[in-house]
């Protein structure tokens, strides 16, 4: 009952406040406006992530005390996945002081807030999503993709069935369904797929699933036909175990499905039921609780009682995972970025700073008890990827299982054709390409 | 049923005095007081929605043609002026404006065709076509968006004659001004004989014919006005207020919305309902979220309270439907003439409102 819980929180915080005889001195605090969204068809994907997250700012704010002294708060605004909800919330948070950065977790919101959050000069982190062109930091110097784009999502993918192949040489003469959302969202990697059959010499084939996805039969039908080796998903909701279920009936076995990012978490198979055993997804963090930072966030702020997750089976779930690295990936480049401007709350700009300077090798990301959560990230002012590394996980009718190393995608390939893009989007808008990380930031 | 055809030559004096004190605070007083959040947050969506919400009416309200589709010619204008910025970058933005009105008219004229045999809900269900048919072709054909790879599209800066509108106070006074025209030229329009055609065809369309008003000509007219309005609407909420697009903004759920503005809130055949109506819908919500956030944010989860919210809402508006099925507008006429007799022993009847579709 976390109504009861939460009041009586309350009420025992509005009692320690009235018993502390001496106020506190104002203390730093650096804030994180959440654009949230925990009603609506995407509340699963939002509850986790933004539950995730939260709960690592509690753990920092609880074990440690906030980032070097520095105490770290939030604020919820409720966006149900809505651009004009997005950006209410956005005008109405974004005078609040020492701002961190933006976390929306939606793409319609990330372009809308683009040009904003550059005149307001605060970063924009879209993890493992977002607008794929925003990698390149000369043109984009506040949007952090961080993890893993689109491109680099599909490259990965491909890199996986080659490596399961035994080699890229391999794919040669494969052949490859994939079986796409009918949105922006789904039809952004055509082009890129269509690149990487050229260069590898696979068959591709692309087929749409229009929105929502909860009739498939048809285009099952014709993957039957086609008799691929592989179907990658990129799937979106309800579309993700309709997929998996009509696979089953048409008898194309699950374990040569690889799901894309957003058709990977517990909630796109377990209403597939038997249908989605040895389906396999990618991920840029596994799932599972037996990572130490899962532990101490079990122990330390779900043991005070303030978890944020409702059901506290879903700790180590996907999309509470994502949350908990996101909260790493925050919390990191506030830590870093008071390394160069002093342990206090910081501007917006000087936390880009800190972005920009995320670099976590393995052995950090040890070091914050993340072993085997991610690999590691190395954003730089140009890059602000950071060369995530992706790895792949099986659906073993209960849990997810990691089958795979940490797999690089080819970010030498895709490069220049991000590049291209975003000069595109430097002479649209007549903004100053940076040419070193010292540049001055150019405004819109 | 007797309606007035010009329904505001009651009491124009009033009327108008209104209107210009109106128009004076939200020109004189509003973009100097207003912070950023009221005037980009707030009244800018308010003005477009209300824009789009006085196009519908010209079709619902005054024709009695029940259209789904709104959010496909909202869509239909920013695209359209998107596209005629970006290819053709030597036109001004006030032409963009008005031919990208034109297109979404265009497209209007073409999904009104049905509304020649069809009526009612049937014409509603046909109306829905443009709805889907439009979300689709922007999402399956790149060209529209430019080819960028996510089908979002960033919206242009405002500029007019070398003068941008950049900050929220500009861009504010940009929506207003487009509004204000619109709906005054809508006005006259109504008030004209197409007008008065308009409103026979809603009251009686055999009647209308047998009087020899151009069934043909009149119902198209309409469609293609209220979609130039829609469309308009769309530009207005594409460029000054998301200053982004992307399809699925504009779905199925946005029609409904700019309709129950009219229909349950504003009330039909009324352009000062659909004012008031979008005031409704855009700021009621936000009023019910951070009153429910202040007063309870600390004891409910945010996702529960958002529910309750959507509960309170959907009551209202039964509520409001049972106590004035006219709208809002009808109850504050009401309010309004009350107080006006009171003051005056006799009471002019100011009523614009008319009764509903037949």
């Amino acid at each position: 009952m976390s109504k009861l819980r939460r009041f009586k929180l309350i009420m025992g915080a509005v009692l320690a406040a009235g018993l502390a005889s001496t106020p506190a001195a104002h203390a730093d605090e650096q804030f994180f406006p959440l654009q949230s969204y925990r009603v609506g068809p995407y509340a699963a994907g939002g509850t986790g992530f933004f539950g995730g997250f939260i709960d690592y700012l509690n753990l920092i704010n609880i074990r440690d005390g906030g980032v070097n002294g520095v105490k770290l708060t939030w604020d919820e605004g409720e966006t149900q996945y809505e651009v004009e909800r997005g950006i209410e919330v956005y005008e109405r948070l974004k005078n609040r002081p020492g701002i961190a950065a933006w976390n929306p977790l939606s793409v319609g919101i990330a372009y809308a807030m683009i040009d904003r959050i550059t005149k307001d000069r605060v970063p924009l982190i879209t993890i493992n999503h977002g607008r794929t062109d925003s990698t390149d930091g000369r043109v984009f110097p506040y949007v952090f993709p961080l993890l893993l784009n689109p491109y680099s999502e599909t490259s990965g993918i491909i890199n996986y069935i080659a490596s399961r192949e035994g080699g890229p040489d391999k794919l040669n003469g494969k052949k490859i369904v994939v079986l796409y959302h009918g949105s922006p969202y789904g039809k952004e990697t055509i082009p890129i797929y269509k690149l990487l059959a050229d260069k590898y010499g696979f068959g591709l084939e692309q087929i749409e699933v229009p929105h929502p996805g909860n009739e498939q039969q048809s285009q099952w039908l014709s993957i039957r036909r086609e008799k691929p080796d592989y179907v990658v998903l990129r799937g979106w909701g309800v579309m993700n175990p309709v997929a998996l279920k009509t696979a089953q009936k048409v008898g194309f076995p699950a374990d040569h499905i690889i799901g894309n990012v957003w058709s990977n978490s517990e909630e796109d198979v377990i209403p597939a039921g038997d249908a989605a055993k040895g389906y396999i997804a990618i991920t840029t963090q596994a799932s599972g609780a037996e990572y130490p930072v899962l532990q101490e966030v079990i122990k330390t702020v779900y043991g005070a009682n303030k978890g944020n997750l409702d059901d506290k089976k879903r700790i180590g779930s996907v999309y509470h995972n994502l949350g908990i690295v996101n909260g790493i990936l925050n919390v990191e480049a506030v830590r870093i970025a008071q390394a160069k401007f002093g342990k206090r709350t910081l501007t917006g700009d000087e936390v880009r700073w800190g972005f920009e300077h995320l670099q976590l090798d393995p052995a950090r990301v040890e070091a914050l008890g993340a072993k085997g959560l991610f690999h590691s990230i190395n954003v730089t002012w140009n890059n602000h990827e950071g060369d995530g590394r992706v790895t792949f996980q099986q659906w073993d009718g209960s849990k997810w299982k990691v089958v795979s190393d940490w797999i690089a995608p080819d970010w030498a390939f895709l490069r220049p054709i991000i590049e291209k893009s975003s000069t595109a989007y430097a002479k649209e808008h007549g903004i100053k390409i940076r040419t070193s990380g010292d540049d001055p930031v150019s405004q819109w | 049923m007797a309606i007035p055809a010009s329904s505001k030559s009651s009491c124009p004096s009033a009327e108008t005095l209104w209107g210009a004190i109106v128009l004076m605070v939200a020109y004189g007083v509003v973009p100097f007081v207003g912070s950023d959040y009221l005037l980009d947050a707030v009244l800018t969506p308010f003005l477009a929605l209300a824009l789009a919400a006085v196009g519908l009416n010209v079709l619902t309200g005054y024709t009695g043609q029940v259209s789904l589709g709104s959010a496909a010619f909202l869509a239909v204008g920013a695209y359209a002026a998107y596209n005629l910025h970006l290819r053709i970058p030597s036109l001004p933005l006030l032409i963009d404006l008005v031919l990208a009105g034109g297109i979404a008219a265009a497209v209007g004229i073409l999904f009104g065709l049905p509304s020649l045999r069809l009526r009612g809900f049937y014409l509603a269900v046909s109306t829905l076509t443009a709805q889907f048919f439009v979300q689709w072709a922007l999402t399956k054909f790149g060209w529209f968006s430019n080819d960028n790879p996510s089908g979002v599209i960033d919206a242009p800066v405002l500029t007019i004659a070398g003068i941008s509108f950049t900050n929220a106070a500009e861009r504010y006074v940009f929506s207003l001004t487009i509004v204000v025209i619109s709906t005054l030229l809508t006005l006259r329009l109504l008030r004209s004989q197409s007008g008065r055609n308009f409103i026979a065809v809603r009251d009686h369309e055999v009647a209308a014919k047998v009087i020899g008003v151009p069934l043909l000509r009149t119902k198209l007219l309409a469609f293609g006005i209220s979609s130039f309005l829609i469309g308009v609407a769309g530009v207005l909420w594409a460029f000054a207020y998301l200053r982004t697009v992307e399809p699925a903004g504009f779905n199925l759920d946005r029609s409904f919305q700019i309709l129950f503005i009219i229909i349950i809130i504003g009330g039909l055949g009324s352009l000062r309902g659909s004012f008031i109506g979008a005031a409704f819908i855009v700021v009621f919500p936000l009023l019910l979220s951070r009153v429910g956030a202040a007063l309870l944010g600390s004891v409910f989860d945010s996702g529960i309270l958002e529910m309750s919210q959507r509960i309170v809402i959907g009551a209202l508006i039964i509520g409001f439907l049972i106590a004035e099925p006219r709208g809002l507008i009808a109850l504050w006429d009401r309010t309004w003439s009350t107080l006006w007799s009171a003051r005056r022993t006799a009471a002019p009847t100011c009523s614009l409102t008319q009764r509903s579709l037949q």
